[in-house]
Order: C-alpha cells, then structure tokens, then sequence
C-alpha cells in the first residue's frame, strides 16, 4: 500500500520558506463568508496553488459532555438531539443504543422499524440540504433554491410523523415515542414515490450538468488509501471507493435483516476518482436506496408495542439502579457517530458522557483534498464533506501554561518584560556597559 | 439540463406562504396593530399537523402536584409553586419536545397548536402557562 504522509518533510513550514519563497499565507476564518461554522484554514498558496494547509478548530466548543453529566438521562436525550440540528435523530439514537446496552434494556421490534424509518428520512433530507448547499458554493443558486424547494416534502413528512420538522424527540430508552399509524402509511408512499420520480432531474442537474461536471471533477481528490489511513467514515469514505458503512459493517436496529450495502459510484457503473463530483454521486445513490429501506420496512414492519418500558417514571427508576458502560453507533448522513456512556448505581446523571460526531472523522481528509487545489475551489472542497463543525468541537486546546487569549494585562506584562530583555542587552553591548 | 424543469417553474403556483402579508410591510408590528383593528387582512401560516408538538397546555384542576414534569423537562421550564402544589411554565425557554406530557400521570398536561409565540418579554402572559 501506498505510504500516506499527512504532512510532506520538504512541506515543513521552514523547508516551505527555503523551497517556496514566492509562498503567500492566506488566511481564511475563524468567521468567513465562504464558511458556514467558525474554524480557521490557513493556506500556503503559491499563484493560484495550494501548497500546504493548516486547520485549527476549537473557536465553537459548547461543553456539552459537561452538560450532559449535569442532567438526568431522559433530559439527556434532548440536550443529545441539539448536538446537531440536521442530524438531529443520529444523536439521539447513538444515545439511546449505548444507553440500552448499559442498562440491558430490550426494544420491540416495532420500535427498531420506526427507528430505521425516521433515520432514512432523516438521511434525505439532510444529502437534499447538502446539494443545495454545493450547488451554492458553486455559485448555482437556482439549483439550491430547486433543491430546497424539493426537500420541504419531507420535512412535512417529519413533522407530521413526530410532530416537528427538526429535533423529532422520537426516540427513548427502550423504544419510540411516537408510532407510525397504518393511516399515514399511504402519505409516507406518496412522498417516497415523489421523491423516486426525481431521480431522474437530479441526474441530469448534477451529474450529467456540464459546468458542475468541469468545477467537481478532478477536484478535492481524495485516494482509497488515504481515506482508509485517515479514517474517513460515510459518504466521503465510500467516495473514495472504501465500502464502509456502519450499516453493514455493524449492523443495528433491523438493517441486518434490510441487508443494507455500502453504495460507492462503481455501483453507478462509474470509475472511482474520489473527487468532489463522486461525493456528489454516492450522495445520490445513498437517498435512492434511503427510499428503498423505508419501503420494505413499511412492508415488513410487525405489529406490536412500540416500547417496552412505557412508564417514564418507571423507566428513570430502572436507568438509576443501572450500572456499566455502553457504546451506540449510527450511520448518520455525515458517517458513523459514535456515543459512549457509564451509567453508576444511585446516580441519575451519567459519569462519562462521550460523543464522536462524524465531522472529527472526515477531518483530516481535508489535508490532502486541499493539496494542489485552486484558491477557488476551498469552498466546494471544504463543504464536500458536510462538515458540521459545532458538533465536532469537543475540547478547547491551551497550550503549555499560557491561554491562547492575550489580554491587555497580558500584553502589557510582555511589552515590559521585552523592554527590559532589550535593555539589558543593551547595556552588555554598550561600550560604557563592557567590562575588561 | 435544468433550464426546462425552470421553465416549469415559472408556470406554477409559489410553494412559499406570503405570510404575514403578500408584500413585506413597512413595520410588522405596525401591521400586526392594524390587522387588530379590522384594517389590513392576515395571509395565515400554513396550518399544522394533528400532532404538532406546540405550546404545552396546562389543565390546573388536573394537576395533583407530583412534579415528575419537573424532573424530565431538558430545559428547566417549569417551576414549583409549594404552597399551591401547583406548577408554572416559563414558554420562552421551551424547547417543545413534550416530554412532560408523556410522563404526566394525570394527563394535566396536553399540546396545543400554537406556535406564533414571537415577544418582546420573556415574562409576557402570553409566555407564562399556570
């Protein structure tokens, strides 16, 4: 296999001022226009090429885990739900999941069905905002007004399943909160039929457009091996031609018995080339096949009770004798979202409360999609991933002893300390100051 | 190409709902004042689901005080009152997801359908269930 080097010895930054002295620094973020969330991308650029790239997230970091120990596990799910406002069901149920191995507590199968349902829907709408959202870095805003135009149907479908177009507050331990009644089955059909006769006008605005073609092909390339070095999870992982899928790797809920395969464009009959324009095509793929999943769980889902532990009384009882640990993994749209969990006897709140959302993944990928890139390629390649950086911000890095914030006093104290380093030195090399 | 399906689209109805008015208007609340006095006419919101999960309604002879609402509520909207044994419920910190309705005992607690909930003060009545 290939050797992956993240960061090229003569890229070194020194190396880069001996080698590439026409090299200009170009900094974009922490607040920019072309980004949707505060980080900051600091570029060598020499002409119209990208050299090197340096990322520094950390400006959006919420505390959420300390949060999260704060409250009980039930508050727990909706402060789980708000992580992410688009994947605001893949929190919740990688919650849940890890929450129910800690505490063992079953889920009918009913419940799983619905689980999968609004998980797919929940994958639609949020590759239908991604399109909008490429098609408007490439500066096609009629195609993100189409998109979004498209995409309010299922939102619809959402809220009139769980009674909001976001932040569904679906799942609980031990099942759903809401079912599905046989009498909405035929809307549900309607809308997935809906979206089946748009296949095709996607095809034919995206791929088979030929000025998205010439702005996506060949750009932001990211290779099989390093995707698979760097741990590149969902769509950008499966762009790059790795069938990965927590799905199928994993497999949860009923997706064992959807037999759900990671789709990469080959499964287009396309070669894969790893670039933008591939991120594009597995994202198409991927809503197709959503649709095919909830159509046989609409076909397949039994009858039954739709939690096994009705009673929220009940059920915060059981959750506080609980003890253990647990892990939940989803396939969220952006990849796999993984929680981990330690539940203690006699204590309401979890102890440990981990996220990894799948941003964190899909982060280092970044580094060789920037390389040899054009300056007017950054926000195609930079939202190529879906990046959902607020999600991802789990610590705040100080380094060494000294905050990375320097106030006035602080300032003050370095300008005096450096008049006196000057001045000591001065006097060394003064001729009244040297001695013999 | 997309130029036909745009084409299309310029032949049919909007999918956006003008509200609350088909133009803009200079000053909302200028207009919400005189659509109060009979003058100018609402374009109304789309209407909402069945089970839209809006404004919690309160049923205070139902209520017998057992403050499981309390407990499972994300936000921390509601409030004791101990010597009514009664609760209150500041709106303005709602997060919607009606928790507290599926864990009432008693059933005092419902969704309503409303939503327009937009205030100048966070402590208006309008943003205080009790």
């Amino acid at each position: 296999m290939k050797e992956v080097r993240l960061e090229p010895e003569e890229m070194s930054e020194k190396k880069l001022e001996k080698t590439c002295p026409t090299c200009f620094e170009v900094p974009i973020g922490p607040i920019h226009p072309a980004l949707k969330e505060g980080i900051r991308f600091t570029f060598w650029v020499e002409g119209e090429k990208i050299k090197k790239v340096d990322i520094r997230p950390g400006f959006m970091h919420r505390g959420i885990e300390f949060m999260g120990t704060k409250r009980n596990l039930v508050q727990l799910i909706y402060l789980a739900e708000r992580i992410c406002g688009i994947c605001s069901v893949s929190h919740p149920l990688a919650l849940v999941q890890a929450v129910e191995e800690a505490a063992g507590i079953e889920v009918p199968p009913r419940a799983q069905y619905i689980r999968v349902i609004i998980g797919e829907l929940e994958r639609i709408h949020s590759h239908l905002l991604w399109a909008g959202v490429a098609a408007h870095e490439l500066g096609f805003d009629t195609l993100l007004h189409y998109v979004w135009k498209v995409r309010e149907p299922v939102l619809d479908l959402l809220e009139d399943i769980t009674g909001n177009r976001i932040d569904y507050a679906i799942p609980i331990y031990g099942g759903v909160r809401r079912d599905i009644p046989p009498e909405k089955y035929p809307k549900l059909k309607d809308a997935l039929r809906y979206y089946r006769s748009l296949v095709d006008d996607f095809v034919n605005f995206f791929l088979r457009d030929p000025s998205i073609e010439a702005r996506t092909r060949d750009v932001g390339i990211l290779t099989r091996e390093e995707a698979d070095v760097l741990c590149a999870v969902g769509p950008t992982a499966r762009a790059s031609g790795l069938r990965k899928d927590v799905r199928q790797d994993w497999p949860y809920f009923t997706y064992p018995d959807l037999e759900v395969k990671a789709l990469t464009p080959e499964d287009m009959g396309l070669e894969v080339r790893g670039d933008v324009y591939d991120r594009i095509v597995v994202r198409l793929l991927e809503v197709v096949q959503s649709i095919q999943i909830i159509e046989r769980c609409l076909e397949e889902m039994p009858e039954g009770e739709i939690t096994s532990v009705p009673k929220v009384a009940a059920l915060l009882a059981q959750l506080k004798k609980a003890e253990g640990e647990g892990i939940g993994r989803h396939e969220a749209p952006r990849g796999e979202v993984i929680h981990y969990i330690r539940l203690e006897a006699d204590k309401e709140a979890p102890v440990v409360w981990k996220v990894k959302a799948p941003t964190y993944s899909n982060f280092m990928p970044w580094f060789p999609m920037f390389e040899d890139q054009e300056i007017a390629d950054i926000p195609i390649v930079a939202a190529s991933i879906d990046p959902c950086i607020c999600c991802m911000e789990r610590v705040y890095l100080v380094r060494g002893e000294r905050e990375e914030v320097v106030w006035k006093e602080e300032l003050l104290r370095l300008s005096r300390e450096k008049t006196k380093r000057v001045a000591s030195r001065l006097a060394r090399h003064a001729p009244w100051g040297r001695k013999g | 190409m997309i130029f036909k399906a745009l084409f299309q689209q310029l032949l049919t109805k909007p999918v956006t709902n003008c509200f609350p008015a088909k133009y803009m208007p200079k000053s909302v609340v200028g207009f919400l004042a005189k659509v109060e006095k009979g003058e100018a006419k609402l374009t109304p919101p789309v209407p909402v689901t069945e089970g839209f999960r809006g404004r919690i309604a309160y049923d205070r002879e139902k209520c017998i005080g057992c403050q499981l609402c309390i407990r499972v509520c994300p936000a921390r909207v509601i409030e004791f009152k101990p010597e009514e044994k009664k609760i209150r419920m500041y709106v303005a910190r709602c997060t919607y997801c009606a928790q507290c309705v599926d864990v009432c005992p008693v059933g005092a607690l419902s969704r309503s359908q409303d939503f327009l909930l937009a205030d100048y003060d966070r402590f208006s009545p309008d943003l205080i269930v009790e």
